[in-house]
């Protein structure tokens, strides 16, 4: 089966094209970053199945992070058969870099050129015959959101696949050929068979390619070395910046010659920006977009809410009149019912939430919320694309800490990393509304706020704290695309936040329900039993680990095993009340016999900070290390313990 | 002039990039080439960092970048 790969540059538009044509559901976003590793698919044409790879966004195959890395190793390593280079045809110039880059390894490459819909508007229009001509490709425009020009696409692939012809190197200036050629004539001097194509090696040896130099002998990098030096004192540049240069005149000269551009009036989208960004309404209006975003998944979802809420307690009604006393019955009643039940509940709460952020990731309000807090961010030791992993984690901290592979700075990364899970995710909001509800109904939806911006805080102070202790100040830089406002279809919103409450609920059919189960069987046990009651194995456990909380005001086992096993997903804290008391209506009478409202406050405060969940843990570990993840087990804990404690002894006081 | 110093409103052309390495790839990379049209749109609250036109798309790079980058008022040359 032949493999093609997508590439392009951030933001392009690679991975709507890449859904379009295979019918995945891969995460799209108007901000540069949104893929950050390669994913691979299939779609059919003219009979045969073609295997297809979305890559990450890069502007050239010089990588400054991670994600770009993952787009260049497999661009130059894993040797796809055809490239499909996806080019925002509203940015074309900046996206003929790569494009260049590209063509010049030789590889069998068709441009699509993407974003047609826009161009009009715009008042861009190209000449792509003659500029496929001259570039030796096949160019197709689309318009990867509205699935136009796909089918010209896949015929395309094919024709390249079967006949594509390689491209030669393209015309730069006579000086700059002059030096390539000699370049050149070194490699084919000192190794007569290694490199497939002499050219290309020689101009990523002048570019400072470090991989493509570790490949070639010493002595042949002395004779370059002394070439480019007469070279560098010829141009009065290095030869790095030279060959960017070179390519960027020849992109200018093709732009003359095949672009027009007339004049538009000023779009929405420059209008918007001006107020959103703005320098004195910039930071305000982010704090009332997320006062938004949360008020509104409170108030909306709480109706939904307690409709599901309902259901759930006449199913339990239902069945226990039908099943009568016993095992099953108490299997079912409290078990499924009441743990995963008082779960399921909140579906509607997540599914806002994430249509929020989704929405505010298509419109493109991420990279602006970076360039206007990037200042704050560098003060306490963050950097401004820190930012969009911090509201992505508001989701799911799990794709949050795997957008940090565009930060370049591996301490930017690792202190991004590390704050990340105090922004208090969707999972926790379960637990958050169930107390809330319970002991402060008259302004749960404040009471919850106050705990978002607890986790904020938390996470500043520690980043500052991490900035001052483990790491030496490290350069880093700030050059960041910012692309279009665009209007996010509908259709696009709801199919995102459908995955994400389809995820959950694959979530509370899995994990939440095996870890109810064993809940359950711990609390039946042994038996004859009463059930869930301190005799009870899951009691004994609870009763020996509760004095740790003691201080912190839920010194009850209940609540610890709740929170030993909230370890699982958090989620299942809320799994496990409902589980040992069944299910979330009986919780409202019950829990006031064990909580007073500033215990049950320092319990909120304690759920929002410890221990990130295990599926976080392996994903930290994953992209910095088992000693990080460690660090960050112990380090939340810590907080948590902390927090609370100080909650807890000045509530008491003042309450 | 040098483009940290340069108002919200400024347009002119880019006349080179002083600096070496790493930084100054980057720039060139995603398109701030000598002679090309640039803009300064806006700054951010706080001053910085700051949002630039170039090569007819919206770029934000810190102060600390633009000082990298002299500019000269008026229309693209060579
Ligand atoms: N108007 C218009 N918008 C498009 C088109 N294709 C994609 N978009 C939008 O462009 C934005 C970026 O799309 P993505 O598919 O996430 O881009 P990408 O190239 O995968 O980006 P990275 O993963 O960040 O490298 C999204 O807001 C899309 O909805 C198109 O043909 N026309
Ligand atoms: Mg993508």
């Amino acid at each position: 089966m032949n493999t093609v790969a997508i590439c392009g540059n951030p933001n392009s538009g690679k991975t709507t094209l890449f859904n379009a044509l295979t019918g995945s559901h891969q995460q799209v976003g108007n901000w540069p970053g949104v893929t950050v590793e390669k994913k691979v698919g299939k779609f059919k044409a003219a009979e045969k199945t073609i295997s297809i790879v979305d890559l990450p966004g890069t502007y050239s195959l010089t990588a400054n992070s991670i994600d770009e890395r993952i787009a260049r190793d497999f661009i130059i390593k894993e040797n796809p058969d055809a490239v499909i280079v996806v080019v925002d045809q509203t940015n074309l110039e900046r996206n003929l870099y790569l494009v260049l880059e590209i063509l010049e390894m030789k590889k069998k490459v068709v441009l699509a050129f993407n974003m047609s819909d826009e161009t009009q508007r715009r008042g861009i229009s190209i000449n792509t015959e003659n500029l496929a001509k001259e570039l030796g490709v096949k160019i197709v425009k689309t318009s990867a959101s509205k699935k136009e020009g796909l089918n010209e696409l896949k015929q395309a692939i094919i024709q390249t696949l079967e006949n594509g012809k390689e491209t030669q190197l393209f015309s730069y200036s006579e000086k700059f050929m002059k030096y390539l050629s000699q370049t050149e004539e070194i490699l084919k001097k000192h190794h007569s068979d290694n490199f497939v194509d002499y050219g290309w090696t020689a101009l990523k040896i002048l570019e400072g390619d470090t991989e493509i130099k570790d490949s070639v002998s010493q002595e042949t990098m002395q004779d370059i070395d002394k070439l480019t030096a007469s070279m560098s004192q010829e141009f009065k540049e290095d030869p790095s910046i030279i060959v960017s240069e070179e390519k960027y005149k020849f992109i200018s000269s093709l732009s003359k010659k095949y672009v027009t551009r007339k004049k538009v009036n000023e779009s929405w989208s420059d209008k918007v920006d001006k107020v959103v960004t703005n320098k004195w309404l910039g930071i305000p209006i982010f704090l009332l977009v997320m006062w938004l975003t949360f008020t509104l998944t409170f108030t909306i979802g709480d109706i939904f809410n307690g409709m599901l809420d309902e259901g759930f307690v006449a199913l339990g009604e239902w069945a226990g009149a039908k099943l009568g006393e016993g095992m099953l019955s108490s299997f079912i009643v409290n078990g499924i019912i009441g743990g995963v039940g008082s779960v399921v509940v909140f579906l509607p709460n997540i599914f806002l939430l994430f249509l929020f952020i989704s929405f505010l990731g298509d419109v493109g309000y991420m990279p602006r919320a970076a360039f206007v807090m990037d200042k704050l961010m560098t003060k306490i030791g963050l950097h401004g694309k820190s930012f969009i992993p911090m509201i992505l984690g508001f989701g799911c901290s799990i794709p949050a800490i795997m957008s940090t592979r565009t930060l370049e700075s591996k301490r930017d990364r690792i202190v991004t990393i590390l704050v990340n899970p105090f922004m208090s995710c969707a999972a926790r909001l379960p637990v958050y509304t169930l107390v809330a509800g319970i002991f402060f109904p008259q302004n749960a939806g404040f009471v919850i706020f106050t705990l978002y911006v607890l986790g904020i805080l938390i996470s500043i102070i520690s980043a500052l704290i991490f900035k001052k202790t483990l790491f030496k100040n490290e350069e880093s830089v700030f050059i960041m695309e910012l692309p279009p406002y665009r209007l996010p279809s509908i259709k696009s919103i709801l199919s995102e936040a459908g995955m994400r409450a389809f995820m959950f609920l694959k979530k509370a059919g899995t994990v939440i329900f095996a870890a109810v189960i064993v809940i359950w069987l711990l609390a039946s046990l042994p038996a004859g039993v009463e059930y869930a009651g301190e005799e009870s194995i899951i009691g004994i456990f609870g009763k020996i680990i509760s004095p740790i909380f003691k201080p912190l005001g839920f010194g009850f086992w209940q609540a610890s095993v709740s929170l030993f096993f909230g370890f699982l997903a958090k989620e299942v804290v809320t799994g496990t009340m409902g589980t040992l008391f069944g299910g979330e209506e009986i919780l409202s009478q019950v829990l006031p016999q064990f909580f007073n409202s500033v215990s049950a406050y320092a319990f909120l405060v304690f759920t929002l900070l410890y221990t990130p969940c295990v599926a976080t843990i392996g994903t930290i570990k994953q992209e910095i290390g088992a000693k990080w993840a460690l660090f960050s087990v112990i380090y939340s804990f810590a907080a948590a313990y902390v927090v609370s404690f100080i909650v807890f002894t000045i509530g008491s006081i003042i309450f | 002039m040098i483009l940290s110093e340069c108002n919200p409103g400024f347009s002119g052309y880019v006349k080179s990039i002083m600096g070496e390495g790493n930084v100054k790839k980057r720039l060139l990379v995603m398109g701030v080439t000598p002679g090309s049209m640039i803009t300064v749109v806006k700054k951010a609250p706080f001053g910085d960092p700051i949002e630039i036109t170039i090569k007819n798309y919206s770029l934000t790079i810190r102060k600390e970048e633009a000082s990298y980058i002299t500019v000269e008022k008026g229309d693209e040359k060579k």
